[in-house]
């Protein structure tokens, strides 16, 4: 997934009922479908074939015919709350806004050029069998999976900000052994977090690059440079770093998780980004725990595997009011097959941590990665069920 | 053609020698049968690109200048008979004697030529060892910008697929023919050089000939649609062929070419579960009909300042966007890459991607700053890893009764 969600999201709070988008395959509309709707965009028009359809999932299948990029946004009768909206249509291409609406009186708008109030016409959605269920309680579900995660990301921050502390004290002073066992766990709290940290593009390479992902010019600092001095063994020809060195590392590694920690205090999150994100946690899994790649000189790839899943865990079941009214047939298979990749982890679990991953078979690394794709692919459909 | 019998062969070559000499340049045919393997240029260059690829490259494990000297001649006359259609060697596969094994392997009897092409290069480590010891007399001629790559972010390269003192490349519309070929040059070799690594290639991810339409690559997004054209004929000289004067060390390569080979690994199965808007705002173009974000057709060109609902309508870490000329100096490249499918990895992964290789004038200006400008801000890298490396100079083509890369070893 794109990795500054947060930041660009921020600027443009999604709708809580907005929809999916497609690209319109076909931008004529089917005839046969009632719910069906054509809109034709120009620089100055907005064409919608119709406007007055039954409830139920609603197709929009809106062409730019103009030479700006264009938008469509279905409005509440206020002509205020976006219902749903598809933003970015090119000139001559084509974009698919699937909504699911009650009956009730909306306002239909296009955007050419993306400025004003746009071009807009009444638009009425009738009773129909197959009126889609809306809880009076939604916004309140909403409301309480927002402000859970956002506390749970302050906590987990505030708990990453003390372990570095202590961290990087062990680090400093030399006690080595301390050290190592400290790092898997301070690094839990950004694992938890992590595509939340990553979001600021300024402080993410900064503080969780690996060697390989230099670039040209770039000094490594962060936790993996730390990780390689404390776990020297397969380096080759390496030279510890000094006492002045370490204090240089550990002093930076701590004043970025600093300044990531005063960030988070005023981020505010979209159920998209929570779903998002939680798929994101799993991205980071497939990609790099579980190939042991993440931790390459300490082995310590469960902890932060572990780690992820909980963050995902954690945006999932905030969410899980929502799913299971909207789709509860994939929060059932979510949860189950959360609980069958925690019962992998829950079986390398020893009394300090994790099974190391050089200590992994090549079974129970094939087993977790098959857990891994199980959960992933139905947890994509995720953001799409809580906007529907 | 490499004829089940002495007269099929001898008819087939016939016919196709006769084409292959005709006066009409290589290129002129779109996807022909046959492509001249002699030229003022290589041929699998601008040649119309092919479906199949196999490519290798090869450690020379001789110390002496004449034996890699005679085995760029045998090369020569075996790649030579191969484009033709004809055996690899100059009695066939079935038509000698019982107590000798056979002079071609025999895989390719009844099949065509395939539109085979033969293409030559040599990696930086011929001229030079690691100690930086001139291995065959050569090694103040090596070319200026003829060096291992840097390493670039998300580079994991493994050495068993990188680097190299030769390579070949062998396209065909046939996977057969062009396996049929490395395999034949390799057993040609043994004793002078042995095989390094080689790459199959399953399908075609540019389009080099304006006559033929845009492939996919294993993202399921058209690939190559900016890609030089063989048509483009002044940006060909001005992007593609080194040259004369270009590096006054290496005059020999003068028509010739730099050819950088990467394997891209795609993260495929994570990139699956990207949503169709998040897929076609990494790669700034629509999946459907590869339409730039910014609007049109296929071959619009992008309008990177047009204004979307966030930022530019094609993003500013869109791939499209970061690897066009606009944002690059000018520069293009000739890109002839594949789609591989290696099998599946130990969890289960398909060891897939692109086999990418482009044809440059100069890879320190037109392939280094791209490679670095993508690898830092590209979208796309999150589902990339680069798993192997390699550079050669391309020798200019090769003229009647010339082997390849003559003009390293004498003029």
């Amino acid at each position: 997934m794109r990795k500054p969600f947060l930041v660009a999201a921020l600027l443009v709070a999604t709708p809580f009922f907005a929809a999916c988008t497609e690209n319109a395959k076909d931008s004529g509309g089917d005839s046969s479908d009632p719910r069906a709707v054509t809109v034709t965009s120009t620089d100055d028009s907005c064409d919608v074939s119709t406007t007055e359809v039954p409830a139920g999932t609603l197709k929009f299948n809106v062409t730019n015919e103009g030479s700006k990029v264009t938008e469509f946004y279905l409005l509440g009768a206020d002509g205020l709350r976006i219902v749903a909206e598809v933003e970015n249509v090119g000139p001559q291409l084509s974009r698919q806004l699937v909504v699911n609406a009650p009956a009730g009186t909306y306002t239909t708008a296009c955007k050419p050029g993306m400025k004003g109030d746009g071009i807009r016409a009444d638009f009425t959605v009738t009773k129909s069998g197959d009126q889609p269920a809306v809880s009076s309680d939604d916004q309140q579900l909403v409301d309480t999976a927002l402000a859970n995660y956002s506390a749970y990301v302050q906590d987990q921050s505030d708990q990453l900000v003390s372990k570095t502390r202590e961290f990087i004290a062990d680090y400093k002073a030399g006690n080595d052994d301390a050290a190592r066992a400290l790092y898997p766990e301070a690094r839990t709290h950004w694992e938890r977090i992590e595509t939340v940290a990553e979001s600021f593009g300024d402080l993410d390479p900064k503080t969780d690059a690996r060697e390989a992902d230099l670039e040209p010019g770039q000094k490594w600092t962060g936790w993996h440079r730390i990780e390689k001095d404390l776990w020297p063994q397969l380096a080759v020809d390496y030279t510890p770093l000094t006492p002045k060195q370490r204090a240089f590392y550990a002093d930076d590694l701590m004043k970025n998780i600093t300044t990531l920690d005063d960030r988070v205090q005023t981020l505010d999150y979209t159920v998209d980004q929570i779903a998002n994100g939680s798929r994101g946690l799993l991205e980071e899994v497939a990609a790099g725990k579980v190939t042991g790649e993440e931790e390459y000189w300490s082995h310590t790839d469960l902890w932060d595997f572990q780690a992820n899943v909980d963050g995902a865990r954690v945006g999932f079941e905030g969410l899980k009011p929502i799913v299971e009214q909207k789709d509860p047939e994939l929060a059932k298979t979510l949860t189950a097959r959360f609980a069958a990749l925690q019962k992998l982890l829950d079986a390398q679990k020893t009394a300090t941590g994790f099974t190391f991953y050089d200590d992994l078979t090549q079974e129970q690394i094939k087993d977790l990665a098959n857990a891994v794709n199980a959960l992933s692919e139905p947890l994509s459909q995720l953001t799409a069920a809580v906007l529907s | 053609m490499v004829g089940g019998g002495i007269a099929a062969g001898l008819a087939a070559g016939a016919f196709v020698a006769g084409r292959a000499t005709a006066d009409e340049p290589a290129t002129a045919a779109v996807e022909a049968d046959t492509y001249a393997f002699r030229g003022e240029h290589q041929a699998g260059i601008v040649t119309p690109a092919q479906d199949r690829l196999h490519f290798a490259a090869f450690d020379v494990t001789t110390a002496s200048r004449a034996q890699l000297i005679a085995l760029l001649k045998a090369w020569t006359e075996a790649a030579d008979r191969m484009t033709r259609g004809l055996p690899a060697g100059e009695i066939g596969p079935t038509e000698g004697s019982v107590n000798l094994p056979p002079d071609d392997t025999g895989e390719a009897i009844g099949l065509t030529a395939g539109g085979l092409t033969i293409t030559f290069g040599f990696g930086p480590s011929l001229f030079r060892d690691a100690d930086g010891k001139d291995r065959f007399g050569i090694a103040d001629r090596q070319p200026k910008a003829l060096r291992t790559l840097p390493h670039f972010p998300g580079d994991v390269l493994d050495p068993e697929k990188s680097y190299g003192d030769l390579c070949v490349q062998a396209c065909a519309d046939d996977p057969q023919v062009a396996v049929h070929a490395i395999r034949n040059l390799a057993r040609i070799g043994f004793g002078t050089v042995a095989v390094r690594w080689s790459q199959l290639g399953f399908g075609r991810t540019s389009t080099t000939s304006t006559q033929q339409s845009t492939p996919r690559n294993l993202f399921g997004f058209k690939d190559g649609t900016a890609n030089i054209k063989s048509q483009e004929t002044a940006d060909v000289e001005k992007h593609v062929w080194v040259a004369p004067g270009a590096d006054a060390g290496a005059e020999w390569l003068a028509g010739g070419s730099y050819l950088v080979a990467r394997r891209f690994n795609m993260n495929i199965e994570i990139w699956d579960r990207q949503t169709l808007g998040d897929q076609e705002d990494f790669v700034g173009r629509t999946k459907d009909t590869g339409a730039p974000l910014s609007g049109g057709t296929e071959f619009t060109e992008p309008d990177f300042s047009m204004p979307g609902s966030n930022g530019p309508v094609i993003a500013k870490d869109a791939h499209v966007r970061l690897v066009h000329p606009d944002f690059n100096n000018g520069v293009r490249m000739l890109r002839r890459g594949y789609n591989f499918v290696d099998g599946s990895n130990p969890i289960g992964g398909l060891d897939a991607g692109l086999f990418f290789i482009a044809y440059v004038t100069d890879p320190d200006t037109h392939f280094i700053p791209v490679q670095n400008a993508m690898a830092k801000s590209d979208a796309m890298m999150e589902y990339l890893k680069v798993t192997g490396s390699a550079l050669f100079a391309v020798p200019p083509g090769v003229a009647a009764g010339e082997y390849v890369g003559q003009s390293l070893f004498t003029s």
